[in-house]
């Protein structure tokens, strides 16, 4: 009798993968009408072309692609040919940065607007302006100012990854309960320590949840931004191959920057639940 | 000069760090090596050689900046005194930078410029180059003009529109050498096998790889020729090329004009057939250039001299039919162009599937030429004023003599022991219709369909 609910969903899980795979490989599988070919001609043709197989991959090939780049994931043939977990490591780093970056500008900003009714009339129309731009609208301008595509994909990473902090971390503040204000101003504490030992601790789970969504949304971009500018990182890998019409490696691509994804997301998720308390 | 003096010293300085010929420590110590008796013989024998060669003394001084007289030493000492043109190749002069980027598109047209990384052309510069994979031509652009790159693998009309202005700021910029030479194709999707005739391409959707290309002026002429106009009777779209086989798949364009390997990739793949080679609408029509900014030319003539010199050999080497299969093996790695073998070798040594069933042998399909006419510049400037990138007047001849370098590529070639052309122009006709160099503007008023009045 299986009763607990962590269990039964694991199970539904892997049926549920294992039926999706068991669908894609009939989906692939077999071959389509095959033409007549003289041998030298066909010597110079594709597979695709000759045996009518389908030039999408099965979940055997992925998986043998898959277990090749793992198990050897850090190699270097040359400028532009690099093992999975050096691309992967070189977003990872461009991410970081261009976020970290952002919490740097977005958390003392959102501060300011969070506890200023003025400050935040004042800059509301510039954020709701700049707030929905595609980030990689900003690349041509990036690439023009900059002078530097690394540089260039670490700002679109930053702005990207500002609005969502800086608006969640001026909500978080300025919804901190009036009570524990009153009582902070009743004891007559300084802006300082009200600010970081009454607003921060309260708005914390509020500001950890923008940041949850930037780091997010930072890794989607990261991905276009690379397959733009090109030169490192997961996003060139994924070109580089789309280049070659290996769809093998741009699944096992794909499914490096979900786990990946699932990574951070989980890691910004812990913090989360660190800060958070109960009311 | 006196035959005893130093004949390799372009600027004789008191004071130096090591000595006029590099191979010494000091200047002191350089000339008693040569205060020998035999070090004075060789000297007399290397000025008698010098003085043959360059018999103008400017002109020496001249040719020893540009090559280093340490490079002029060791060709001379070795052997004296007919290879030492040759030699003078093989070694450097003082280079103002040695580790340099360049920026390539994973097509054939930058064969010498990818190969010359993997069969060591840079490395015999004594250059470290890195050869950069680059998303596109705008990429390319912004990179080379961002000073990321040092040099970059770019089509040929994009120098000339850098440097006017179209699609960019104006940026003084130059072309010291064309790669390649034909190496493109007009491709169609399987469902048009029985439309070979381009007047029956009307609403076809096509695909160019960049708006200043050869590509889009080529198939331009090829439609307009027809009868088409291609501006309202086809749709012409700038896709890259590594998107043109997977749209083609798709059904979301007809065809393209596209730079090998990705007509042969298409066939390969039995998504389309190759209509025509580029060959066939202006043989030996330039296509893929190597670039440089004029800054970069200017401010460092050593390191600009190597680079052309290792491009230059590189080229020669690519153009030899014997050397393709090799060739093909050391570009198609995921490092550089990332296909397959096969399809690369089927470009370059020209034996190759149609897509229909048969198999042609067209050594020329592509091939390796330095040479940037400054004829092809003007006609290049034609089109671009046909199809109105540019507007108004343009000065064809200053132009092309600004931005492709003729003359250093032909100097340099002599000294590579190929064989340069004695003039910079030279006529041709594409499509049976002859160019005159001479009257680009009675060239241009001679064809009916055009966006200049």
């Amino acid at each position: 009798m299986i009763n607990s609910l962590p269990l039964r969903a694991g199970i539904l899980s892997v049926v549920l993968f294992g039926l999706f795979l068991l669908a894609w490989h009939l989906a692939v599988s077999g071959t389509g009408p095959t033409v007549e070919m003289d041998p030298a001609y066909a010597a110079l043709m594709g597979q695709a072309a000759v045996q009518g197989k389908s030039a999408m991959p099965g979940p055997m090939d992925v998986a043998a692609t898959l277990w090749g780049h793992l198990s050897d994931p850090f190699y270097v043939r040359g400028t532009n040919d690099m093992g999975l977990g050096i691309q992967l490591g070189h977003s990872i780093l461009r991410v970081a940065l261009g976020y970290f970056l952002a919490v740097a500008v977005a958390i003392p900003v959102g501060f300011l607007i969070g506890m200023s009714p003025l400050m935040s009339r004042a800059l509301d129309p510039f954020i709701q302006v700049m707030k929905p731009i595609s980030p990689l609208a900003w690349m041509p301008l990036a690439l023009y100012t900059i002078k530097d595509s690394g540089l260039s994909a670490i700002f679109v990473i930053f702005i990207c990854s500002l609005w969502p902090m800086l608006i969640n971390t001026a909500f978080g503040v300025a919804s901190v309960r009036k009570e524990w204000l009153n009582v902070a101003r009743t004891l007559e504490v300084g802006a300082f320590r009200r600010a970081f030992l009454v607003i921060l601790p309260a708005a914390a789970p509020t500001i950890l949840t923008g940041m949850r969504i930037s780091i997010g949304i930072a890794w989607l971009v990261i991905v276009a931004a690379e397959m733009l500018v090109g030169g490192t990182g997961i996003g060139y890998f994924v070109w580089n191959e789309w280049n070659n019409l290996s769809i093998t490696n741009v699944i096992t691509a794909i499914v490096a920057i979900g786990v990946v994804g699932m990574i951070l997301d989980q890691i910004l998720a812990r913090i989360a639940r660190l800060v958070s308390f109960p009311e | 000069m006196s035959t005893f003096d130093d004949p390799f010293d372009p600027s004789r300085r008191l004071s130096h760090a090591g000595c006029s010929c590099g191979q010494h420590k000091s200047q002191a110590e350089h000339d008693s090596a040569l205060a020998s008796d035999e070090g004075r013989l060789s000297r007399v024998v290397e000025s008698a050689a010098m003085r043959a060669l360059f018999p103008n003394d400017l002109t020496r001084r001249n040719f020893l900046r540009a090559v280093g007289s340490s490079a002029a030493t060791a060709a001379i000492a070795s052997v004296l005194p007919l290879g030492m043109a040759a030699d003078a190749l093989a070694s450097t002069g003082p280079l103002e930078k040695t580790n340099l980027k360049i920026g390539f598109i994973p097509i054939t047209c930058a064969t010498p410029i990818i190969m010359a990384h993997p069969m060591g052309f840079y490395a015999k510069q004594n250059l470290n180059v890195e050869v950069v994979k680059t998303a596109g031509w705008a990429v390319i652009r912004d990179k080379t003009l961002n000073e990321e790159y040092d040099a970059a693998h770019m089509l040929s009309p994009m120098p000339l529109a850098i440097t006017i202005g179209a699609g960019s700021n104006p940026i003084p910029y130059t072309m010291p050498a064309v790669e390649n030479v034909n190496g493109q194709a007009i491709t169609l999707a399987m469902k048009h096998k029985d439309k070979r005739d381009p007047k029956q391409w009307k609403g076809f959707r096509l695909a160019i790889p960049f708006d200043y290309s050869m590509h889009n002026y080529l198939l331009r002429y090829y439609l307009a020729e027809a009868g088409l106009d291609p501006d309202t009777d086809v749709q012409i779209r700038a896709v890259p090329p590594p998107d043109m086989v997977a749209n083609l798949r798709a059904d979301n364009i007809d065809g393209f004009l596209a730079p090998d390997p990705v007509n042969q990739r298409a066939v390969y793949d039995g998504v389309g057939f190759i209509h025509i080679l580029s060959k066939e609408i202006w043989d030996r029509h330039p296509c893929c250039a190597f670039a440089a900014s004029q800054k970069f030319v200017t401010e460092m003539p050593n390191t600009y001299a190597a680079l052309l010199r290792a491009i230059i050999e590189s080229t020669a080497y690519a153009s030899k039919a014997e050397n393709r299969k090799e060739i093909a093996e050391a570009i198609a790695p995921t490092n550089y162009l990332n296909q397959p073998v096969t399809v690369v070798e089927q470009v370059l040594t020209g034996t190759f599937a149609d897509g229909l069933g048969n198999v042609r042998q067209v050594p020329d399909r592509i091939d390796f030429d330095p040479f940037p006419w400054e004829s092809f510049a003007v006609w290049i400037l034609t089109q671009m004023k046909r199809w109105g990138q540019i507007k108004g007047e343009v000065d064809y001849t200053s132009l092309a003599r600004q931005v492709f370098l003729a003359t250093d590529a032909a100097r340099l070639m002599k000294e590579a022991g190929l064989e340069a052309p004695e003039t910079t122009e030279k006529s041709f006709s594409v499509m049976g219709k002859p160019f005159d160099p001479a009257d680009p503007e009675g060239y241009l008023a001679s064809f009916p369909i055009k966006r200049v009045s």
